[in-house]
Protein backbone atom coordinates (compact mmCIF):
# COMPACT_ATOMS: atom_id res chain seq x y z
CA UNK A 1 0.00 0.00 0.00
CA UNK A 2 1.24 3.52 -0.33
CA UNK A 3 1.51 5.82 2.47
CA UNK A 4 2.53 8.66 0.68
CA UNK A 5 2.05 9.96 -2.83
CA UNK A 6 4.55 12.61 -4.69
CA UNK A 7 2.22 15.10 -4.35
CA UNK A 8 2.07 14.54 -0.10
CA UNK A 9 5.68 15.36 -0.49
CA UNK A 10 5.22 18.54 -2.18
CA UNK A 11 2.40 19.40 0.40
CA UNK A 12 4.83 18.26 3.41
CA UNK A 13 7.90 20.18 1.82
CA UNK A 14 5.98 23.32 1.74
CA UNK A 15 4.74 23.09 5.31
CA UNK A 16 8.21 22.24 5.97
CA UNK A 17 9.94 25.38 3.63
CA UNK A 18 12.18 22.98 2.03
CA UNK A 19 12.45 22.21 -1.69
CA UNK A 20 12.89 19.78 -3.63
CA UNK A 21 13.59 18.93 -7.06
CA UNK A 22 12.12 16.55 -9.30
CA UNK A 23 14.14 13.57 -9.06
CA UNK A 24 14.23 14.08 -5.24
CA UNK A 25 11.44 13.92 -4.86
CA UNK A 26 11.11 10.50 -6.41
CA UNK A 27 14.09 8.88 -3.85
CA UNK A 28 12.09 10.86 -0.57
CA UNK A 29 8.82 9.68 -1.72
CA UNK A 30 10.34 6.07 -1.89
CA UNK A 31 12.20 6.39 1.60
CA UNK A 32 9.05 8.52 3.40
CA UNK A 33 7.04 5.36 2.57
CA UNK A 34 9.35 2.85 3.54
CA UNK A 35 9.56 4.47 6.49
CA UNK A 36 6.05 5.23 7.28
CA UNK A 37 4.90 1.62 6.08
CA UNK A 38 7.63 0.63 8.94
CA UNK A 39 6.59 2.79 11.75
CA UNK A 40 2.76 2.15 10.86
CA UNK A 41 3.46 -1.27 13.07
CA UNK A 42 2.44 0.66 16.28
CA UNK A 43 -0.91 0.97 14.84
CA UNK A 44 -1.67 -3.05 15.78
CA UNK A 45 -0.91 -2.12 19.35
CA UNK A 46 -3.84 -1.75 21.55
CA UNK A 47 -3.15 1.62 23.68
CA UNK A 48 -7.02 1.96 25.09
CA UNK A 49 -7.28 3.73 28.06
CA UNK A 50 -3.51 4.28 28.14
CA UNK A 51 -2.44 7.57 28.14
CA UNK A 52 0.30 9.58 25.97
CA UNK A 53 3.45 10.35 27.62
CA UNK A 54 3.82 14.31 28.55
CA UNK A 55 6.70 13.81 29.96
CA UNK A 56 9.00 10.79 31.27
CA UNK A 57 8.52 12.19 34.85
CA UNK A 58 6.29 13.15 37.47
CA UNK A 59 6.75 16.88 36.86
CA UNK A 60 4.79 20.12 38.44
CA UNK A 61 5.07 22.95 36.09
CA UNK A 62 8.39 25.17 37.34
CA UNK A 63 8.02 28.71 38.11
CA UNK A 64 11.07 31.54 38.86
CA UNK A 65 10.74 35.22 40.37
CA UNK A 66 9.80 37.61 37.62
CA UNK A 67 13.31 39.58 38.19
CA UNK A 68 14.71 41.79 35.99
CA UNK A 69 18.27 40.42 34.79
CA UNK A 70 20.87 41.34 32.30
CA UNK A 71 19.68 39.98 28.99
CA UNK A 72 21.12 39.86 25.62
CA UNK A 73 22.43 43.52 24.00
CA UNK A 74 21.21 44.27 20.78
CA UNK A 75 24.87 44.01 19.42
CA UNK A 76 25.18 40.56 20.45
CA UNK A 77 21.86 39.68 19.15
CA UNK A 78 22.96 40.83 15.74
CA UNK A 79 26.49 39.11 15.62
CA UNK A 80 25.18 36.37 12.98
CA UNK A 81 22.81 38.40 11.07
CA UNK A 82 22.92 37.22 7.84
CA UNK A 83 21.97 41.08 6.77
CA UNK A 84 20.98 43.74 9.20
CA UNK A 85 19.73 47.16 8.80
CA UNK A 86 19.29 50.14 11.24
CA UNK A 87 19.98 47.94 14.02
CA UNK A 88 17.46 45.42 12.99
CA UNK A 89 17.02 41.65 11.15
CA UNK A 90 16.96 42.85 7.26
CA UNK A 91 14.92 40.46 5.05
CA UNK A 92 14.17 40.03 1.37
CA UNK A 93 10.26 41.46 0.27
CA UNK A 94 7.35 39.87 2.41
CA UNK A 95 4.99 38.56 -0.36
CA UNK B 1 51.82 4.44 28.23
CA UNK B 2 52.03 7.04 26.59
CA UNK B 3 50.33 10.38 28.02
CA UNK B 4 47.84 10.74 25.60
CA UNK B 5 46.61 7.15 26.31
CA UNK B 6 46.33 7.99 30.44
CA UNK B 7 42.73 8.65 32.02
CA UNK B 8 41.92 11.75 33.76
CA UNK B 9 42.06 10.63 37.05
CA UNK B 10 45.75 9.60 36.81
CA UNK B 11 46.88 12.82 35.24
CA UNK B 12 45.31 14.08 37.67
CA UNK B 13 47.46 12.08 40.53
CA UNK B 14 50.86 13.23 38.16
CA UNK B 15 49.60 16.74 37.93
CA UNK B 16 49.45 16.83 41.64
CA UNK B 17 52.58 15.27 42.47
CA UNK B 18 54.02 17.64 40.13
CA UNK B 19 55.46 15.07 37.38
CA UNK B 20 53.33 16.50 34.58
CA UNK B 21 52.24 20.01 33.65
CA UNK B 22 48.77 20.59 31.93
CA UNK B 23 51.61 22.21 29.30
CA UNK B 24 53.04 18.76 28.55
CA UNK B 25 49.62 17.07 28.85
CA UNK B 26 48.06 19.42 25.81
CA UNK B 27 51.40 19.10 23.93
CA UNK B 28 50.95 15.24 24.09
CA UNK B 29 47.68 15.44 23.11
CA UNK B 30 48.21 17.90 19.97
CA UNK B 31 51.04 15.54 18.96
CA UNK B 32 48.98 12.86 18.86
CA UNK B 33 46.31 15.23 16.50
CA UNK B 34 48.91 15.88 14.31
CA UNK B 35 49.81 11.95 13.46
CA UNK B 36 46.17 11.04 13.43
CA UNK B 37 43.76 13.54 12.96
CA UNK B 38 44.49 13.55 8.72
CA UNK B 39 43.79 9.63 9.23
CA UNK B 40 40.63 9.78 11.31
CA UNK B 41 38.48 13.60 11.29
CA UNK B 42 37.45 13.41 14.50
CA UNK B 43 37.35 17.73 14.95
CA UNK B 44 35.43 20.22 13.08
CA UNK B 45 37.89 22.33 14.94
CA UNK B 46 41.23 22.63 16.64
CA UNK B 47 42.85 26.15 17.86
CA UNK B 48 46.56 24.46 18.90
CA UNK B 49 47.69 27.82 20.23
CA UNK B 50 44.35 28.37 22.24
CA UNK B 51 45.07 25.27 23.75
CA UNK B 52 48.67 25.34 24.15
CA UNK B 53 48.12 29.03 25.97
CA UNK B 54 45.24 27.51 27.98
CA UNK B 55 47.34 24.97 29.71
CA UNK B 56 49.96 27.44 30.37
CA UNK B 57 47.94 29.86 32.59
CA UNK B 58 46.94 26.93 34.37
CA UNK B 59 50.34 26.20 34.61
CA UNK B 60 50.97 29.37 36.86
CA UNK B 61 47.73 29.16 38.45
CA UNK B 62 48.46 25.98 39.95
CA UNK B 63 52.10 27.08 40.36
CA UNK B 64 51.03 30.29 42.56
CA UNK B 65 48.67 28.16 44.22
CA UNK B 66 45.80 29.73 42.99
CA UNK B 67 43.66 26.99 42.17
CA UNK B 68 43.43 23.77 43.52
CA UNK B 69 44.12 20.60 41.33
CA UNK B 70 40.12 18.98 41.30
CA UNK B 71 39.24 16.49 38.54
CA UNK B 72 39.22 17.82 35.00
CA UNK B 73 41.51 20.28 35.84
CA UNK B 74 44.65 20.87 32.89
CA UNK B 75 42.59 17.80 31.19
CA UNK B 76 42.04 18.22 27.12
CA UNK B 77 38.01 17.47 26.86
CA UNK B 78 37.09 17.28 23.60
CA UNK B 79 33.31 18.85 23.12
CA UNK B 80 30.69 17.89 20.39
CA UNK B 81 30.21 20.82 18.26
CA UNK B 82 26.30 20.65 19.14
CA UNK B 83 27.26 22.28 22.44
CA UNK B 84 27.77 26.32 22.03
CA UNK B 85 31.09 27.58 23.24
CA UNK B 86 31.07 31.35 23.44
CA UNK B 87 32.94 33.03 20.31
CA UNK B 88 33.84 29.50 19.04
CA UNK B 89 32.31 28.60 16.18
CA UNK B 90 29.30 25.28 17.05
CA UNK B 91 28.17 24.23 13.52
CA UNK B 92 26.25 21.03 14.67
CA UNK B 93 28.44 19.58 11.70
CA UNK B 94 25.95 21.52 9.08
CA UNK B 95 26.41 23.75 6.55
CA UNK B 96 23.28 25.79 8.01
CA UNK B 97 25.35 26.64 11.02
CA UNK B 98 28.99 26.43 9.36
CA UNK B 99 30.23 30.31 10.74
CA UNK B 100 27.68 30.58 13.25
CA UNK B 101 29.55 31.76 16.41
CA UNK B 102 27.41 31.31 20.38
CA UNK B 103 27.38 34.52 22.22
CA UNK B 104 27.00 32.44 25.27
CA UNK B 105 28.34 28.84 26.21
CA UNK B 106 26.58 25.57 27.24
CA UNK B 107 26.01 25.19 30.91
CA UNK B 108 28.12 21.93 31.04
CA UNK B 109 31.14 24.39 29.15
CA UNK B 110 30.26 27.02 32.34
CA UNK B 111 30.66 24.20 34.57
CA UNK B 112 34.25 22.67 32.84
CA UNK B 113 35.19 26.07 32.66
CA UNK B 114 35.11 26.59 36.59
CA UNK B 115 37.08 23.41 36.41
CA UNK B 116 39.90 24.81 34.07
CA UNK B 117 39.18 21.83 31.68
CA UNK B 118 41.29 22.44 28.18
CA UNK B 119 39.06 22.54 25.10
CA UNK B 120 41.04 19.79 23.09
CA UNK B 121 39.05 20.91 20.23
CA UNK B 122 34.98 20.66 18.76
CA UNK B 123 34.48 17.43 17.70
CA UNK B 124 32.73 15.72 14.69
CA UNK B 125 29.36 14.32 14.65
CA UNK B 126 26.39 13.67 12.16
CA UNK B 127 24.63 16.62 11.07
CA UNK B 128 22.41 17.89 13.92
CA UNK B 129 23.06 14.58 16.19
CA UNK B 130 20.84 12.61 13.24
CA UNK B 131 22.51 9.15 12.27
CA UNK B 132 24.72 6.26 13.75
CA UNK B 133 27.76 6.46 11.65
CA UNK B 134 28.63 9.68 11.59
CA UNK B 135 28.57 9.71 8.06
CA UNK B 136 25.71 12.48 7.88
CA UNK B 137 28.16 15.48 8.46
CA UNK B 138 29.01 18.48 6.51
CA UNK B 139 32.52 18.51 6.94
CA UNK B 140 32.81 14.49 6.19
CA UNK B 141 32.77 11.23 8.17
CA UNK B 142 35.05 10.10 11.31
CA UNK B 143 36.68 6.93 10.77
CA UNK B 144 36.82 4.43 13.11
CA UNK B 145 40.53 4.37 15.53
CA UNK B 146 40.19 0.26 15.21
CA UNK B 147 39.60 0.19 11.53
CA UNK B 148 39.67 3.54 9.43
CA UNK B 149 37.58 1.39 6.60
CA UNK B 150 34.39 1.24 9.54
CA UNK B 151 32.54 3.80 11.19
CA UNK B 152 32.66 5.12 14.30
CA UNK B 153 29.29 5.29 15.41
CA UNK B 154 27.07 7.88 15.51
CA UNK B 155 26.35 10.84 16.05
CA UNK B 156 29.03 11.59 19.17
CA UNK B 157 31.41 9.66 16.47
CA UNK B 158 34.10 12.51 16.63
CA UNK B 159 33.95 12.50 20.97
CA UNK B 160 34.24 8.72 20.44
CA UNK B 161 37.17 8.38 18.11
CA UNK B 162 39.23 10.97 19.48
CA UNK B 163 39.18 9.75 23.11
CA UNK B 164 39.79 6.23 22.07
CA UNK B 165 42.59 7.19 19.75
CA UNK B 166 44.13 9.42 21.85
CA UNK B 167 43.48 13.01 20.67
CA UNK B 168 41.72 14.09 23.68
CA UNK B 169 41.56 12.37 27.32
CA UNK B 170 37.62 12.42 27.30
CA UNK B 171 34.99 13.83 25.65
CA UNK B 172 31.23 14.97 25.84
CA UNK B 173 28.27 13.70 23.76
CA UNK B 174 24.65 13.68 23.38
CA UNK B 175 22.57 10.52 23.25
CA UNK B 176 18.87 11.17 21.82
CA UNK B 177 19.05 7.40 20.37
CA UNK B 178 21.98 5.89 21.90
CA UNK B 179 24.60 8.77 20.52
CA UNK B 180 26.69 8.65 23.12
CA UNK B 181 26.49 4.92 23.90
CA UNK B 182 26.83 3.39 20.19
CA UNK B 183 29.61 4.87 18.95
CA UNK B 184 31.37 4.71 22.65
CA UNK B 185 31.11 0.52 22.30
CA UNK B 186 31.62 1.12 18.58
CA UNK B 187 35.20 2.24 19.14
CA UNK B 188 35.92 0.90 22.81
CA UNK B 189 35.42 3.27 25.23
CA UNK B 190 33.11 4.12 28.09
CA UNK B 191 29.59 6.07 27.32
CA UNK B 192 27.17 7.45 29.95
CA UNK B 193 23.58 8.62 29.28
CA UNK B 194 22.25 10.05 32.73
CA UNK B 195 18.69 10.29 33.75
CA UNK B 196 16.59 12.90 31.38
CA UNK B 197 16.76 16.26 32.98
CA UNK B 198 20.09 15.23 35.42
CA UNK B 199 22.14 17.16 32.99
CA UNK B 200 21.16 20.87 31.98
CA UNK B 201 20.44 21.07 28.16
CA UNK B 202 20.80 24.87 27.93
CA UNK B 203 23.18 25.51 24.94
CA UNK B 204 23.36 22.25 23.21
CA UNK B 205 21.24 23.02 20.06
CA UNK B 206 18.11 20.65 20.24
CA UNK B 207 17.21 17.76 18.38
CA UNK B 208 14.56 15.87 19.88
CA UNK B 209 14.00 17.92 23.22
CA UNK B 210 11.99 14.82 25.07
CA UNK B 211 14.97 12.70 24.76
CA UNK B 212 17.76 14.41 24.22
CA UNK B 213 20.70 14.36 27.32
CA UNK B 214 24.80 15.34 27.46
CA UNK B 215 26.90 13.15 28.76
CA UNK B 216 30.68 11.71 29.25
CA UNK B 217 32.90 9.47 27.19
CA UNK B 218 35.68 8.53 28.72
CA UNK B 219 38.71 5.85 28.82
CA UNK B 220 37.32 4.28 32.51
CA UNK B 221 33.88 4.22 34.89
CA UNK B 222 36.01 6.28 37.14
CA UNK B 223 36.29 8.92 34.81
CA UNK B 224 32.82 8.56 34.04
CA UNK B 225 31.96 9.37 37.28
CA UNK B 226 34.48 12.07 38.11
CA UNK B 227 32.79 14.03 34.88
CA UNK B 228 29.05 13.25 36.18
CA UNK B 229 29.78 15.30 39.01
CA UNK B 230 31.00 18.15 37.12
CA UNK B 231 27.97 18.36 34.55
CA UNK B 232 24.83 17.14 36.75
CA UNK B 233 22.84 19.51 38.16
CA UNK B 234 19.53 21.76 38.05
CA UNK B 235 19.85 24.81 35.83
CA UNK B 236 17.80 27.47 36.15
CA UNK B 237 17.88 28.12 32.30
CA UNK B 238 16.61 24.86 31.98
CA UNK B 239 13.32 24.00 33.18
CA UNK B 240 13.59 20.90 32.37
CA UNK B 241 16.46 20.13 34.34
CA UNK B 242 15.40 17.97 37.99
CA UNK B 243 15.41 19.87 41.18
CA UNK B 244 17.20 16.70 42.73
CA UNK B 245 20.35 16.31 45.03
CA UNK B 246 23.54 15.85 42.97
CA UNK B 247 25.35 12.66 44.48
CA UNK B 248 28.94 12.36 44.64
CA UNK B 249 28.84 9.60 41.51
CA UNK B 250 32.14 8.40 42.50
CA UNK B 251 31.07 6.92 45.86
CA UNK B 252 29.39 4.48 43.88
CA UNK B 253 32.21 2.78 42.34
CA UNK B 254 32.47 -0.82 43.92
CA UNK B 255 34.56 -3.58 43.99
CA UNK B 256 31.38 -5.84 43.61
CA UNK B 257 28.06 -6.49 42.66
CA UNK B 258 26.64 -8.83 46.07
CA UNK B 259 23.16 -8.90 46.43
CA UNK B 260 22.58 -6.80 43.22
CA UNK B 261 19.56 -8.07 40.58
CA UNK B 262 20.23 -8.05 37.32
CA UNK B 263 17.69 -8.69 34.59
CA UNK B 264 18.95 -9.81 30.49
CA UNK B 265 16.27 -8.26 28.59
CA UNK B 266 15.69 -10.88 26.65
CA UNK B 267 14.33 -8.83 23.22
CA UNK B 268 17.78 -7.75 22.95
CA UNK B 269 19.49 -10.97 23.13
CA UNK B 270 17.32 -12.26 20.16
CA UNK B 271 18.68 -13.23 16.44
CA UNK B 272 18.78 -9.53 15.58
CA UNK B 273 22.30 -9.30 17.85
CA UNK B 274 25.37 -10.25 15.93
CA UNK B 275 26.13 -13.93 17.16
CA UNK B 276 29.71 -12.61 18.51
CA UNK B 277 28.05 -9.95 20.43
CA UNK B 278 25.74 -12.15 22.05
CA UNK B 279 28.66 -14.42 23.06
CA UNK B 280 30.67 -11.07 24.57
CA UNK B 281 27.53 -10.53 26.49
CA UNK B 282 26.85 -13.64 27.53
CA UNK B 283 30.37 -13.90 29.52
CA UNK B 284 29.84 -10.90 31.30
CA UNK B 285 26.64 -12.21 32.49
CA UNK B 286 28.63 -15.20 34.29
CA UNK B 287 31.21 -12.72 35.44
CA UNK B 288 28.51 -10.61 37.14
CA UNK B 289 26.97 -13.90 38.76
CA UNK B 290 31.10 -14.54 40.29
CA UNK B 291 31.05 -11.26 41.56
CA UNK B 292 27.97 -11.89 43.74
CA UNK B 293 25.12 -10.76 41.42
CA UNK B 294 21.76 -12.39 40.72
CA UNK B 295 21.09 -12.38 36.98
CA UNK B 296 17.50 -13.69 35.47
CA UNK B 297 16.23 -13.00 32.14
CA UNK B 298 13.49 -10.72 31.95
CA UNK B 299 11.09 -9.81 29.12
CA UNK B 300 9.96 -6.79 27.88
CA UNK B 301 7.22 -7.21 25.05
CA UNK B 302 6.48 -3.38 24.46
CA UNK B 303 10.49 -2.83 23.07
CA UNK B 304 9.25 -4.48 19.67
CA UNK B 305 7.61 -1.32 18.90
CA UNK B 306 10.36 1.14 20.27
CA UNK B 307 12.32 1.95 17.44
CA UNK B 308 8.71 2.85 15.27
CA UNK B 309 7.62 5.49 18.56
CA UNK B 310 10.85 6.74 18.43
CA UNK B 311 11.00 7.53 14.66
CA UNK B 312 7.73 9.07 15.20
CA UNK B 313 8.30 11.05 18.11
CA UNK B 314 12.33 12.31 17.31
CA UNK B 315 11.57 13.53 13.60
CA UNK B 316 8.37 15.58 14.84
CA UNK B 317 10.31 17.24 17.94
CA UNK B 318 13.00 17.47 15.65
CA UNK B 319 11.06 19.16 12.33
CA UNK B 320 9.77 21.62 15.41
CA UNK B 321 13.21 22.51 17.03
CA UNK B 322 14.72 22.89 13.48
CA UNK B 323 11.72 25.39 12.15
CA UNK B 324 14.41 28.20 13.63
CA UNK B 325 16.96 27.68 11.50
CA UNK B 326 15.35 30.34 8.69
CA UNK B 327 18.24 32.33 7.75
CA UNK B 328 16.94 35.05 9.54
CA UNK B 329 18.62 35.53 12.81
CA UNK B 330 22.37 33.29 11.77
CA UNK B 331 23.64 30.85 10.15
CA UNK B 332 23.60 30.81 5.82
CA UNK B 333 21.61 32.33 4.23
CA UNK B 334 20.37 32.05 0.14
CA UNK B 335 21.18 35.56 -1.03
CA UNK B 336 19.79 35.24 -4.32
CA UNK B 337 16.26 35.09 -3.15
CA UNK B 338 13.92 37.50 -3.75
CA UNK B 339 11.01 37.34 -1.50
CA UNK B 340 10.66 35.58 2.83
CA UNK B 341 9.75 32.87 1.64
CA UNK B 342 12.01 31.93 -1.21
CA UNK B 343 14.89 32.61 1.20
CA UNK B 344 13.18 30.40 3.71
CA UNK B 345 12.74 27.51 1.43
CA UNK B 346 16.23 27.81 -0.56
CA UNK B 347 18.18 28.79 2.31
CA UNK B 348 16.76 25.57 4.22
CA UNK B 349 17.12 23.29 1.07
CA UNK B 350 20.83 24.22 0.61
CA UNK B 351 21.60 24.23 4.33
CA UNK B 352 20.35 21.07 5.49
CA UNK B 353 21.92 17.63 4.48
CA UNK B 354 19.58 14.81 2.92
CA UNK B 355 19.19 13.00 6.51
CA UNK B 356 18.22 15.90 8.44
CA UNK B 357 15.76 16.77 5.58
CA UNK B 358 14.17 13.53 5.56
CA UNK B 359 13.81 13.68 9.38
CA UNK B 360 12.27 17.02 9.26
CA UNK B 361 9.83 15.47 5.94
CA UNK B 362 9.00 12.77 8.51
CA UNK B 363 8.06 14.67 11.52
CA UNK B 364 6.06 17.18 9.34
CA UNK B 365 4.05 14.66 8.11
CA UNK B 366 3.44 12.92 10.91
CA UNK B 367 2.08 16.33 12.91
CA UNK B 368 0.29 17.33 10.19
CA UNK B 369 -3.45 17.53 10.00
CA UNK B 370 -5.20 14.60 9.52
CA UNK B 371 -2.16 12.82 10.80
CA UNK B 372 -1.06 13.89 14.15
CA UNK B 373 -3.57 11.05 16.03
CA UNK B 374 -2.60 8.21 13.94
CA UNK B 375 1.41 8.92 14.15
CA UNK B 376 2.62 11.28 16.74
CA UNK B 377 -0.12 10.77 19.32
CA UNK B 378 -0.34 7.19 19.43
CA UNK B 379 3.47 7.10 19.42
CA UNK B 380 3.07 8.93 22.84
CA UNK B 381 0.50 6.01 24.31
CA UNK B 382 2.85 3.36 23.20
CA UNK B 383 5.83 5.07 24.50
CA UNK B 384 3.53 5.16 28.09
CA UNK B 385 3.19 1.24 27.77
CA UNK B 386 7.44 0.79 27.24
CA UNK B 387 7.67 3.29 30.26
CA UNK B 388 5.27 0.81 32.36
CA UNK B 389 7.19 -2.23 31.29
CA UNK B 390 10.48 -0.84 32.11
CA UNK B 391 8.89 0.30 35.65
CA UNK B 392 7.64 -2.93 36.24
CA UNK B 393 10.65 -4.48 35.12
CA UNK B 394 12.59 -2.41 37.95
CA UNK B 395 9.71 -3.58 40.60
CA UNK B 396 12.08 -7.04 40.23
CA UNK B 397 15.65 -5.72 39.30
CA UNK B 398 18.46 -3.59 40.07
CA UNK B 399 19.95 -2.57 36.60
CA UNK B 400 19.18 -4.64 33.10
CA UNK B 401 21.78 -5.93 31.31
CA UNK B 402 22.12 -6.11 26.89
CA UNK B 403 24.00 -5.15 24.15
CA UNK B 404 24.77 -1.50 23.46
CA UNK B 405 25.07 -2.45 19.28
CA UNK B 406 23.95 -5.50 17.39
CA UNK B 407 26.95 -5.40 15.51
CA UNK B 408 30.29 -4.14 15.65
CA UNK B 409 31.37 -1.57 13.74
CA UNK B 410 30.45 -1.54 10.04
CA UNK B 411 31.41 -0.43 6.97
CA UNK B 412 31.39 2.89 5.68
CA UNK B 413 29.01 3.63 3.21
CA UNK B 414 27.76 0.04 3.71
CA UNK B 415 24.25 1.39 5.19
CA UNK B 416 24.28 4.95 4.20
CA UNK B 417 22.12 4.69 1.10
CA UNK B 418 19.09 2.53 3.55
CA UNK B 419 18.23 5.17 6.47
CA UNK B 420 15.56 1.89 7.91
CA UNK B 421 18.87 -0.60 7.92
CA UNK B 422 21.02 2.32 9.38
CA UNK B 423 18.00 3.14 11.63
CA UNK B 424 18.00 -0.56 12.82
CA UNK B 425 21.69 0.07 14.46
CA UNK B 426 20.29 2.12 17.50
CA UNK B 427 17.76 -1.47 18.11
CA UNK B 428 19.08 -1.73 21.66
CA UNK B 429 20.12 2.33 22.85
CA UNK B 430 16.58 3.93 21.45
CA UNK B 431 14.27 2.13 24.30
CA UNK B 432 16.20 4.08 27.14
CA UNK B 433 15.84 7.36 25.81
CA UNK B 434 11.82 6.87 25.11
CA UNK B 435 11.99 6.29 29.04
CA UNK B 436 13.94 8.77 30.26
CA UNK B 437 16.24 6.35 31.91
CA UNK B 438 20.13 6.36 33.04
CA UNK B 439 22.14 3.74 31.03
CA UNK B 440 26.15 3.29 30.39
CA UNK B 441 28.25 1.44 27.51
CA UNK B 442 31.09 -0.37 28.90
CA UNK B 443 33.92 -2.13 26.73
CA UNK B 444 33.20 -5.84 26.90
CA UNK B 445 35.86 -7.29 24.64
CA UNK B 446 37.04 -7.64 20.88
CA UNK B 447 35.66 -9.32 18.30
CA UNK B 448 37.08 -11.88 15.79
CA UNK B 449 37.95 -9.47 13.73
CA UNK B 450 39.56 -7.20 16.68
CA UNK B 451 36.80 -4.79 16.99
CA UNK B 452 35.05 -3.35 20.00
CA UNK B 453 31.83 -5.01 21.96
CA UNK B 454 29.75 -2.83 23.86
CA UNK B 455 27.77 -3.86 27.15
CA UNK B 456 24.75 -2.04 28.35
CA UNK B 457 23.50 -1.48 31.93
CA UNK B 458 20.59 0.40 32.05
CA UNK B 459 19.31 1.69 35.69
CA UNK B 460 15.77 3.44 36.94
CA UNK B 461 15.03 6.38 36.60
CA UNK B 462 17.66 8.51 38.98
CA UNK B 463 19.76 5.55 40.02
CA UNK B 464 22.80 6.23 38.11
CA UNK B 465 24.36 4.95 41.42
CA UNK B 466 23.24 0.76 40.40
CA UNK B 467 24.48 1.57 36.88
CA UNK B 468 27.88 2.89 37.93
CA UNK B 469 28.02 -0.14 40.77
CA UNK B 470 27.30 -2.38 37.99
CA UNK B 471 29.88 -0.88 35.34
CA UNK B 472 32.27 -0.58 37.92
CA UNK B 473 32.36 -4.03 39.22
CA UNK B 474 32.43 -5.53 35.89
CA UNK B 475 34.76 -3.40 34.45
CA UNK B 476 37.43 -4.78 36.63
CA UNK B 477 36.09 -8.40 35.70
CA UNK B 478 36.38 -7.58 31.86
CA UNK B 479 39.42 -5.99 32.27
CA UNK B 480 39.58 -4.55 28.87
CA UNK B 481 42.92 -2.80 28.03
CA UNK B 482 43.43 -3.05 24.47
CA UNK B 483 43.64 0.12 22.34
CA UNK B 484 43.46 0.73 18.37
CA UNK B 485 46.34 -0.16 16.44
CA UNK B 486 46.21 3.53 14.72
Amino acid sequence: MERISKDDVKHVAKLAELEFDEKDVDKITTQLDRILDHVANISKVDTEGIPPTSHVMDVKNVFREDEVKESVTQEDALKNAPDMENQGFKVPKID
Amino acid sequence: MEIHYLTAHELKDRLKKRELSCAEIAGSIYSRIDEVENKLNSYIRLDKEHALSGAGEIDKLISSNAIEISDFTGIPVAIKDNMCTKNITTTCASRILENYVPIYNATVIDRLESRNYILAGKANMDEFAMGSSNENSYFGPTKNPWNTGRVPGGSSGGPAASVASGEAICSLGSDTGGSIRQPASLCGIVGFKPTYGRVSRYGLVAFASSLDQIGPLTRDVDDCAAMLNVICGCDGNDSTSIDTAVPDFKSFLAEDMKGMKIGIVKELMAEGIDREVREAVQMTIKMAEEAGGKVEEVSIPSLEYALDVYYIIAPSEASSNLSRFDGVRYGHRNMQARTLREMYQRTRAEGFGEEVKRRIMIGTYCLSAGYYDAYYEKAQRVRTLIINDFKKAFGKFDVLISPTSPTTAFKIGEKIEDPLTMYMSDICTIPVNLAGLPAISIPAGLSADKLPIGLQIIGDILREDNVLKAASSLEKAIGFKDKPGI
